[in-house]
């Protein structure tokens, strides 16, 4: 399932996206008040931070490998969570990479630095390095943004292929791609959350004017 | 005004000008029908160009504004709408014309009966052809939704038509071609209604977003 945040700058999409995975908490000052569950337990009780942020991967706006080679970023994640078998991090290198679609790509190149790859590139390397820990939910904060819109088309193609596996939510300004790849949607504005529903139904037959009139173009 | 407003606004201007073309050519040819009037005839058959160049026009608007705009929501109702309505204005049309043509064969042979339904039948679908353009323009539900129902009269005047024509044949009329042909030309006149209604059901999707069948 791929549910999609939308809404104007400022409406809370990244608050909230950030928060299914405790990224708030690193935000100084922040207040934090109820609760989010997942599989049926609540995030912000007492619970294994690091632990969750396995569970729940995040890609950002703008590509941000390590600067480090393919292999060692794919590599990164296993081995903090205390993996060093050689085999099995080539394993999860090379099922990492087969599963964000760019394994053909760079198994060539696997040595080579992250940084010299191209925003598209990086950006998959990315969502690869996400899986590499086996999550079960990947949020992604507006993922395509930087991107051109070929590297667009094979990430939309990618996050399609990885819902069979993966809970996604994405957070985007692109009305299209909301329409493109998500099940869900979800409008938001001014912190609130407005209407929520099937993508198809959000786009046709939208229910709340402040939601039709801002993916119309008319707001404000 | 944005300017994807200001194109909407020219695609309802010409809708509302295809759809004012389409109503004038079925009281043209409901007046040659009536009035034997071949030349007149002529000119609704010439006519039908200028009708399909309007199609064409606003096909290409509606294609431009779905490849600029991307719409969505009621904004892609209303050009998706267009899209499909114009369709139906076309072959109406195409129907006055096929009337017309029907009108130079009869070549002003005396009628083998005072034609009373079939102008009740013009009448009737120049009204809802009219209500349902309205009823776009103004987004009127309830209107459009009137121009579905009215559906039945036109329908009601054609059986009266065919009725009395089998009547005519049966009694064994003088001129049995003609009454073929005054057959056609209700059938076309029905199916006009019949364009004209799914105009109006294309309306209520555009309002409403939901297809009625």
């Amino acid at each position: 399932m791929i549910t999609a945040f939308i809404g104007p700058s400022g409406c809370g999409k990244s608050t909230l996206i950030k928060s299914l995975n405790r990224m708030n908490d690193l935000v100084e000052g922040c207040k934090i008040t109820g609760d989010i569950m997942l599989d049926g337990e609540n995030i912000y009780g007492n619970i294994d931070v690091n632990a969750l942020r396995k569970r729940v991967g995040m890609v950002f706006q703008k590509p941000n490998p390590f600067p480090m080679s393919v292999y060692d970023n794919i590599a990164y994640g296993p081995r903090t969570h205390g993996i060093k078998s050689k085999f099995k991090l080539n394993e999860i290198v090379e099922k990492s990479l087969r599963d964000a679609a760019i394994w053909d790509e760079l198994k060539d190149r696997l040595k080579k630095s992250a940084l010299s790859l191209s925003g598209g590139q990086q950006q998959r390397l990315c969502i690869a390095r996400a899986l590499s820990v086996n999550p079960d939910v990947l949020l992604m904060d507006e993922p395509t943004s930087a991107l051109d819109p070929i590297s667009t088309s094979k990430i939309e193609e990618l996050v399609i292929k990885l819902k069979r596996d993966y809970t996604i939510v994405i957070v985007t300004h692109n009305m299209q791609q909301a329409t493109r790849i998500s099940d869900r949607t979800a409008f938001f504005l001014l912190g609130d959350l407005i209407e929520y529903g099937d993508t198809e139904q959000i786009f046709s037959i939208p229910q709340d004017k402040r939601c039709e009139d801002y993916i119309t173009g008319r707001f404000g | 005004m944005r300017r994807f407003d200001e194109q909407l606004t020219q695609l309802n201007d010409m809708l509302l000008e295809m759809g004012a073309m389409v109503e004038k050519t079925i009281t043209m040819a409901s007046q040659a029908l009536i009035a034997q009037d071949t030349a007149l005839a002529k000119k609704v058959i010439d006519g039908e160009d200028d009708v399909d160049r309007k199609e064409k026009d606003i096909e290409a608007l509606c294609l431009k504004l779905l490849l600029q705009q991307q719409p969505v929501a009621k904004d892609l109702r209303l050009i998706s709408a267009a899209l499909k309505m114009i369709t139906d204005m076309e072959r109406i049309g195409d129907q006055a014309a096929d009337i017309s043509e029907l009108v130079i064969m009869m070549n002003g042979a005396p009628y083998i009966k005072k034609l009373e339904h079939i102008p009740q039948m013009a009448t009737a679908t120049v009204k809802m052809v009219t209500d349902s353009i309205d009823a776009y323009v103004r987004k009127d539900l309830e209107l459009a939704q009137s121009v579905v129902e009215y559906d039945d009269v036109v329908d009601d005047l054609f059986d009266k038509v065919k009725f009395d024509l089998i009547e005519l044949i049966r009694a064994g009329t003088s001129n049995s071609e003609q009454a073929i042909d005054l057959l056609m030309v209700a059938k076309y006149f029905e199916r006009i209604g019949d364009h004209a209604c799914n105009i109006a059901q294309w309306v209520v999707f555009s309002i409403t977003g939901k297809q009625t069948s």
